[in-house]
């Protein structure tokens, strides 16, 4: 792998700032649709939104989008676990 | 004699930090291993307790508060600090890096690390009990509304548990690695022992699990002190969210106690059967498929909740869908002692006696995950006898097998031989009469947690009682002749069992490196044959 060989990829402050400027606006966007009367859709727009934004700091600010297959795999089913878990949930929350 | 380079001695440093800072994988496996047994002393005799408390009708020994107290303090013990840590932090330490032919795990300092972080985890446990409101009195599963509004100190044991599962992911995150990164030449997936399996499969289940328990119990710790209203429906929050984040891990914690106990089963039979084991692919992959299904039927601990009914569908059909990889495992045990030639020294006996109790753990459990059944005996002494049957008869009784089928290896003394069948006996008995009448007792209608009766459960009670002190007396004649075996017993060579596996080659106590040259695997775990046994 790349970070085991020592290969640090350097991202620059243009696209770190980019990232920031679209987690801002992510969050804006957030706030703005809990105001709308929406009923579950808001929910799951609100999900989509937080997984967007999960994205986004995974790949950029935690490296992920410079690392190897195996790590952005093991990541990959950890996250799936987690939405699995989520989602059952709402087996008893959307049917209550 | 001990050999002159074993990792008893082969050290530079000594005296208590040579253990206390030691980064040998052998060592730590020890410390977590006596730490684990001293909190399972302390667990037995709070047991003790309670069933004598429960002996008769009415005030025995304790009033209820202390009942409560000890109820819950026993579970957050047995479970946090006892089974949950103990077979991965002990046995998974011992013989895991030696079995896949390492000299070590891939982290070493990360391994010191998570037993420190169970050690303080501990302890901020033990001081909840005798600070601030005194011992908490919720149960081992601090169910919200009550553990916001009890006066006993949730908050501060909480955050002990808090801390141990930081323990429990760290131990997750090394054992993956050192399975993925540290396999010897020739040791591939098809090859790795089903101990390894085993452990692989909890150490994902620890990795992904664990930090949900450790958002739920901080979300009580802010329940508690900053009243943020999360799990309370007067502030929109909802209780029952709590109960799916809360068993959301500790389900799946069920299966980080289980499998590497089924997977030293799986070293243990073949060895004693003096046959390969049979399945190995399917054993392998029925732990990866406990695993993932287990993970996912959380929701059956709630079918009395309130939660909607086709919540309980759908989570009372993934509970008999985890039935299967546990059957067939089951299944591949038997077939493995069919036509064996059986030599039923003690670990033997706790493996075979694990299947039967594992059995009826696993069978009541059907009854529970069916959703109709449940509603019967749910809260009852049932579930009590039932968790009992899964955890002491299953995890705890291969606990028991593997300290005599391991720590010959770690000391190159073993323990004699007619007194660990006699308390193997001992705990057989006493067990079963202890919590069959359990199930009973849940089945006519006793309710859990209640300190007292109605007088017509008293006989079931009486018996449960006396089974359990049969229980204890063999637990601690086990512990006697095992300890007094592993310093004065009879000195073993490096292969006592005729095992295949690559502990089995290396001297007994093994060097600090494990092994003198880097090992080249040429055959499977079980494969008798090739590795020279007749």
């Amino acid at each position: 792998m790349a970070a085991a060989q020592g290969e640090h990829q350097v991202i620059g402050y243009g696209k770190l700032t980019s990232v920031w400027l679209c987690l801002l606006a992510l969050t804006a966007l957030t706030v703005w649709l809990s105001r709308l009367d929406l009923g579950i859709s808001r929910i799951w727009g609100s999900l989509a939104i937080a997984s967007v934004k999960g994205g986004l700091v995974i790949a950029f600010f935690m490296h992920l989008r410079y690392e190897g297959r195996l790590l952005r795999w093991l990541l990959f089913v950890a996250l799936v676990t987690l939405a699995i878990f989520i989602g059952f949930t709402f087996f008893d929350v959307l049917y209550r | 004699m001990m050999p002159t380079r074993s990792f008893w001695n082969d050290t530079g440093r000594t005296g208590i930090a040579a253990w206390l800072f030691s980064t040998d994988h052998k060592r730590i496996g020890l410390l977590y291993f006596y730490t684990a047994l001293a909190f399972f002393l302390v667990g037995m005799t709070l047991g003790g307790l309670m069933r004598i408390e429960l002996m008769a009708p009415g005030r025995t020994i304790m009033g209820p508060q202390t009942y409560n107290a000890l109820f819950t303090v026993h579970g957050v013990v047995m479970i946090f600090l006892f089974i949950i840590p103990a077979f991965p932090g002990a046995f998974g330490n011992l013989v895991m890096p030696i079995q896949i032919g390492a000299r070590d795990v891939a982290f070493p300092r990360l391994n010191l690390f998570s037993w420190w972080l169970y050690v303080i985890g501990a302890a901020v446990v033990i001081t909840s009990l005798f600070t601030g409101g005194g011992p908490p009195d919720t149960g081992w599963t601090f169910y919200v509304p009550f553990s916001e509004r009890t006066g006993t100190n949730v908050s501060l044991a909480v955050f002990g548990v808090f801390i141990v599962g930081f323990s429990s992911i760290l131990t997750g995150i090394n054992f993956v690695t050192t399975i993925h990164r540290l396999r010897a030449e020739g040791m591939r997936w098809g090859r790795l022992p089903l101990f390894v399996w085993s452990l692989y499969a909890t150490a994902w289940v620890q990795i992904l699990a664990t930090p949900i328990l450790g958002v739920t119990l901080a979300l009580i710790i802010a329940e508690r002190l900053l009243g943020t209203g999360l799990f309370d429906p007067t502030r929109g929050g909802d209780p029952l969210m709590y109960q799916h984040l809360f068993w959301i891990y500790s389900h799946p914690a069920v299966y980080i106690m289980i499998l590497p106990a089924m997977g030293a089963i799986t070293e243990i039979i073949p060895v004693f059967s003096r046959k390969p084991i049979f399945g190995y692919k399917m054993i392998a992959f029925s732990s990866l498929a406990i695993a993932s299904a287990g993970s996912l039927v959380w929701g059956h601990h709630m079918f009395t909740s309130g939660m909607s009914d086709r919540a309980i569908l759908i989570f009372s059909f993934l509970t008999f869908v985890v039935a299967i990889p546990s059957a067939i495992k089951v299944f591949n045990w038997v077939s493995t002692l069919y036509k064996g030639s059986i030599s039923l020294e003690a670990p033997m006996l706790f493996a075979l006696s694990f299947i039967l109790l594992f059995s009826i753990g696993g069978l009541s459990g059907l009854i529970l995950g069916a959703a109709a059944t449940d509603i019967h005996v749910h809260d009852t002494q049932f579930v009590v006898g039932h968790f009992h049957y899964v955890m002491f008869g299953g995890a705890a009784f291969a606990f028991f097998g593997a300290m005599h089928y391991w720590l010959p290896k770690f000391y190159g003394r073993r323990y004699a031989e007619k007194p660990a069948t006699v308390a193997w006996a001992l705990m057989f008995v006493g067990f079963n009469i202890t919590y069959f009448s359990m199930m009973l007792l849940g089945i006519k209608g006793m309710p859990r947690r209640y300190y007292d009766y109605l007088p017509e459960f008293a006989p079931l009670n009486l018996t449960s009682t006396i089974g359990s002190w049969i229980l204890i007396s063999g637990i601690l004649l086990l512990l006697v002749n095992l300890f007094r075996g592993l310093r004065k017993g009879e000195v073993v060579g490096a292969n006592p069992w005729g095992g295949a596996t690559l502990e089995w080659t290396i001297p007994s106590p093994p060097p600090t490196e494990n092994f003198e040259q880097e090992p080249v695997v040429t055959h499977g775990p079980y494969d008798f044959s090739k590795a020279g046994m007749p």
